[in-house]
C-alpha cells in the first residue's frame, strides 16, 4: 500500500495522525507499506514511536524529534533535519539528504542513521548497544562540539566529505567554514562504543576518557558495510570500498568505567 | 601515615551472659560485623564494622545484643563536628567525593513540624468518618477550564450529558503514592512489595529511571513509567504499557546532578531492565540534553504524548530548588498534567554527601510558594501537584494538601515500612535488610507478599487517620482540603516563613 500525504499548512498532530491511521490499518500485511510526504516543513515528532514495518518518505524539512522513541521503521528525509533527530530510537533507519541539527541520535539503542552532510552539537551521545542492538551513525561531513559524549555502545563513522559552517550572530559577512571535522570534546564521557573517523583528529578535539587507535580487520569489516550503504544511499562514490585502513582512525574509550574512583565511603 | 580513621560509630554491646552463640547475628551481618570463634564457642564483634542498621539486634533470639550509637570521642566542639573530622580523614586517605544514602538528616528546619492542623468547634460540625462518607479519591492530572454540559429536555426527562473533553487522568483511591525508586537501587523484591501495593490499594508506584523489570509488567495499570536522562529501558512499549509517563528532571536528594550506577552492580538483570550491556558503568547524564528550556521540555513532552496516543498523564519530577515557583509555571505552560516537586530531605539509593545535605529546599516551603504563584498566574488547574521529599506521616500528608498539593509521594516511609532502618548505606548494595541490595541471598529477606501486605496496612492506617483529621475538621473531601490554608496554624515561625507559607500563626483567629 502507498499513500500520499500533502503536508502543506497541516498541523503536526493531524500530520502523525494519519500516518498512524494508515500504519495501524496495514498492521500484518506483508505487502510494502509507504507513505510519501510532500510540504513538510517543521512539523515535529514525525514517526515518534512508530512500529512496524513501514517506509516514509519526507520531501522538505521535518521538524524537531524526527523518529524518536521509533522501533522499526524506515525513514528518507529529502533536505534537511532538525534537532533531536532519532532521539531514544529503538530500531529502525533514518536517511537524511543534508544536514542533521543538535543531539540526532540521543541515547538510542538501535537502528541507523544516515546522514549525508553534517551534523550539530552533541549529536550521539550517550548511545548503547544492548543484545542484539547497534546503534550505527554515520555522518557524511562534520560534527560539532561533544560529538559521542558518554557514548555506551555502538558506533558512530564520520567521513569529512563536509564541513559545517559557521556564522557569528547572523551577522552578514560574519561567515566561515570549520576547519575541523569534529568539535572538542569528542567523547568526552565515553565508556562503550566506538566512533571511526575518516582522516585524523587533533588531540586537542578529544575528551580525556577516549583515545586514537587503528582500525584493525574487525573494524575494516564493519567501515565496508556502513560505507558501502552510505555511498548508495546518497549516491557517492568519494570513499571508496574497500577501505582502507591507514584513512581511519577509531577511538575508543580508556575504560568501561571511567567514574569508578569518585567516591569515598 | 597512621590518620586512618578506625574509630567506630556504633558499640555493638554483646550481653555475654545471654548469648547463646547461635550466630544468627554473624550471619545476618552483610559488613561482617560479628564473627565466630569455634575454638571457644563465642561470638566476637568488630564495632568498627557496623553501620547501625540494627538488623542483629532486631533478629538476635536471646535478646543479648544493643547497637548503640558511639559517644564522641574527640573534645567538643560545637564548629570542628565529629562529622566534619571523619569526613577530612575519610577525603585526605582516598581523595574521593563523599557518598552518602537516605534523605539529608541534618537539623534545618522541619515545618511540618512547625504547622498544625485545625478542628471544628461549636461553629460547623464535626464528621465521624467510621459513619459517614469521606471522600479521599484523587484524581491526577490537567483538569478543564471550564466544563460544558448538553442539556436534552424532554417532556418527561431532563438528560445532562458533558460534552468538554476531559484530560487523562490517575485515580488514586488515597492521596498518597509510592516514590520512584529504581530496580536496580532497590532489590526486585522489594519494588514487587511496593507495586502490589500500590495495585491493591489503587494507587501507584513509579519505576523510578531504571527500566522496569518484566516481572513488574502485570502491576502496569498502577506503574508510572520514569524517563531520565539516562532513557534506561525506556522505549515505545515501555511508554505504552505505563499508566502516566514522568519525566525526570532532578530528585531532592541530588538536585542538579547526574549520576551512575557502577558496572559492578549492572548485573545481567539489571543490564536487561536498563537496556544496556553487562558491567558498564550506567551514566545518567546530569541534564536531559534535549532540554535546556521550556520550550525544550514542552517538545518533550510532546514527544511522549504523541509517541503514548494523548492517552495517559505526563508529568514532570523536579527537585524543590530555590526558583521552584518560576519553574513550575514555566512546566504548567509545557504542558505537563502533573509537576511532582521533591524536597531537599528526599531519600536517594546515592548521592554525594555535600549536595544531598546543603542543596535545594524544603518541600512544605516549595508547595506553598508553587500553589501560590499558580493561583495568582490562573493556572493552578492546569496541573496536580505532587509533593515528595520526607512524606513522614499521614499529618505530613493532610499538611502537604492543605498547603497546596494534590498528593504526596512516599518512598523512604514505604521503606521503613519494609524494615528499613535509616542506616543510610544504601550505596554499598550490602542492605541487611534485603531493599537496597541486589545479592540475592540478601534480597531474600524481604518477603514481597509480606512487604506488600506492610504496605497496604500503612495506606490504610494513613487514609483511616486522613479521614479522621478531615472530619475533624468538618471537611468530608479531601478535594475542599486543597490549598485550604486556613486550616493551619504555624508555631514557633517567623513573620518571613509564614509569608512564604501563606498561614497564620497559631492563636490568630479569621
Amino acid at each position: 500500500m502507498r499513500l500520499l500525504i500533502d503536508a502543506e499548512k497541516m498541523c503536526y498532530r493531524e500530520l502523525n495522525l494519519k500516518v498512524r491511521e494508515f500504519v495501524n490499518s496495514n498492521i500484518g500485511s506483508d505487502d510494502n507499506n509507504e507513505i510519501d510526504i510532500n510540504n513538510v516543513l517543521g512539523q515535529r515528532y514525525i514517526g515518534d514511536g512508530l512500529k512496524g514495518n513501514i517506509i516514509l518518505n519526507l520531501y522538505g524539512i521535518p521538524g524537531n524529534d524526527l523518529g524518536a522513541f521509533m522501533d522499526g521503521p524506515k525513514i528518507e528525509v529529502f533536505g534537511n533535519g532538525q534537532d533531536g533527530i532519532g532521539n531514544t530510537m529503538n530500531s529502525g533507519r533514518i536517511i537524511i539528504h543534508g544536514s542533521t541539527g543538535d543531539i540526532t541520535g540521543y541515547s538510542m539503542r538501535g537502528g541507523e542513521i544516515y546522514i549525508k552532510e553534517n551534523t550539530g552539537y552533541r549529536s550521539g551521545i550517550h548511545m548503547k548497544s544492548y543484545h542484539e542492538k547497534l546503534p550505527v551513525m554515520i555522518i557524511g561531513g562534520s560534527a560539532g562540539n561533544f560529538l559521542g559524549e558518554y557514548m555506551a555502545g555502538g558506533i558512530i563513522i564520520i567521513l569529512g566529505l563536509y564541513r559545517r559552517r559557521w556564522n557569528f550572530m547572523g551577522l552578514d559577512g560574519m561567515t566561515g567554514e570549520n576547519k575541523d571535522i569534529v568539535g572538542n570534546y569528542t567523547g568526552t564521557g565515553m565508556h562503550g562504543g566506538t566512533i571511526y573517523i575518516k582522516g585524523d583528529v587533533e588531540e586537542h578535539n578529544l575528551g580525556k576518557e577516549v583515545k586514537k587507535s587503528s582500525p584493525v580487520d574487525d573494524d575494516l569489516r564493519l567501515l565496508n558495510k556502513y560505507v558501502k550503504n552510505y555511498n548508495i544511499f546518497f549516491n557517492s562514490d568519494e570513499v571508496k570500498i574497500p577501505v582502507k585502513s591507514d584513512d581511519f582512525i577509531k577511538l575508543v574509550p580508556f575504560s568501561h568505567r571511567p567514574y569508578g574512583e569518585l567516591y569515598t565511603y | 601515615m597512621a590518620l586512618k580513621l578506625s574509630q567506630a560509630e556504633f558499640e555493638i554491646e554483646r550481653d555475654l551472659d545471654k548469648c547463646i552463640s547461635c550466630q544468627v547475628c554473624v550471619k545476618q551481618c552483610s559488613y561482617g560485623a560479628h564473627e565466630y570463634d569455634r575454638d571457644k564457642n563465642v561470638i566476637y564483634s568488630d564495632s568498627t564494622k557496623c553501620v547501625g542498621c540494627h538488623r542483629c539486634e532486631v533478629l538476635c533470639p536471646a535478646g543479648a545484643l544493643k547497637i548503640k550509637e558511639r559517644e564522641s570521642q574527640y573534645k567538643t566542639n560545637y564548629n570542628w563536628t565529629e562529622e566534619h573530622l571523619r569526613n577530612i580523614y575519610k577525603q585526605a586517605e582516598s581523595g574521593g567525593a563523599l557518598l552518602t544514602g537516605m534523605g539529608c538528616d541534618k537539623p534545618y528546619t522541619i515545618y511540618w513540624d512547625r504547622i498544625l492542623f485545625n478542628a471544628s468547634q461549636v461553629t460547623n460540625p464535626s464528621i465521624d468518618p467510621l459513619r459517614e462518607p469521606m471522600e479521599i479519591r484523587t484524581f491526577i492530572g490537567r483538569k478543564p477550564d471550564n466544563l460544558e454540559f448538553e442539556i436534552k429536555e424532554s417532556p418527561r426527562n431532563e438528560s445532562v450529558k458533558l460534552k468538554t473533553k476531559l484530560y487523562p487522568q490517575m485515580e488514586l483511591s488515597t492521596p498518597i503514592m509510592f516514590s520512584a525508586m529504581s530496580y536496580g537501587a532497590i532489590s526486585l523484591n522489594a519494588c514487587k512489595a511496593l507495586a502490589t501495593a500500590a495495585s491493591e490499594y489503587g494507587t501507584y508506584c513509579n519505576t523510578g529511571e531504571g527500566g522496569w523489570h518484566k516481572d513488574l509488567y502485570k502491576y502496569a495499570g498502577n506503574t508510572i513509567v520514569q524517563v531520565a536522562s539516562g532513557r534506561y529501558g525506556v522505549d515505545i512499549d515501555y511508554l505504552n504499557r505505563g499508566a502516566a509517563v514522568e519525566i525526570k528532571i532532578g530528585q531532592g536528594a541530588k538536585p542538579g546532578i547526574g549520576g551512575h550506577l557502577p558496572g559492578e552492580k549492572v548485573s545481567r538483570e539489571i543490564s536487561d531492565t536498563r537496556m544496556i550491556p553487562e558491567g558498564t558503568d550506567a551514566i545518567s547524564p546530569a541534564p536531559h540534553h534535549d532540554i535546556y528550556s521550556i520550550e525544550d521540555l514542552a517538545q518533550i513532552i510532546y514527544a511522549l504524548k504523541e509517541a503514548t496516543g494523548w492517552e495517559k498523564p505526563v508529568g514532570v519530577k523536579v527537585a524543590a530548588v530555590h526558583n521552584i515557583a518560576p519553574i513550575a509555571s514555566g512546566i504548567v505552560r509545557a504542558g505537563a498534567d502533573f509537576i511532582s516537586i521533591d524536597g531537599m530531605r528526599g531519600g536517594t539509593g546515592a548521592a554525594p554527601l555535600v549536595i544531598r545535605d546543603n542543596v535545594g529546599i524544603p518541600i512544605e516551603l516549595a508547595i506553598a510558594s508553587v500553589d501560590e504563584r499558580l493561583r495568582e498566574e490562573g493556572i493552578r488547574h492546569k496541573i496536580s501537584i505532587i509533593a515528595a521529599g520526607s512524606i513522614r506521616s499521614s499529618a505530613d500528608v493532610i499538611k502537604a494538601i492543605a498547603l497546596g498539593a494534590d498528593a504526596v509521594y512516599i518512598g523512604t516511609a514505604a521503606l521503613v515500612a519494609l524494615g528499613c532502618h535509616l542506616c543510610q548505606k544504601c550505596y554499598t548494595g550490602k542492605c541487611n535488610w534485603g531493599i537496597a541490595t541486589q545479592d540475592p541471598s540478601l534480597a531474600k529477606r524481604l518477603n514481597p507478599e509480606i512487604g506488600a501486605r506492610r504496605l497496604v496496612n500503612l495506606l490504610n492506617a494513613w487514609s483511616l487517620e486522613i479521614k479522621e483529621m478531615l472530619g475533624g475538621t468538618g471537611i468530608n473531601a479531601i478535594e475542599s482540603l486543597r490549598g485550604n490554608r486556613e486550616h493551619l496554624r504555624g508555631i514557633g515561625l517567623s513573620d518571613r516563613e509564614l509569608g512564604i507559607l501563606g498561614i497564620r500563626h497559631a492563636g490568630e483567629s479569621w
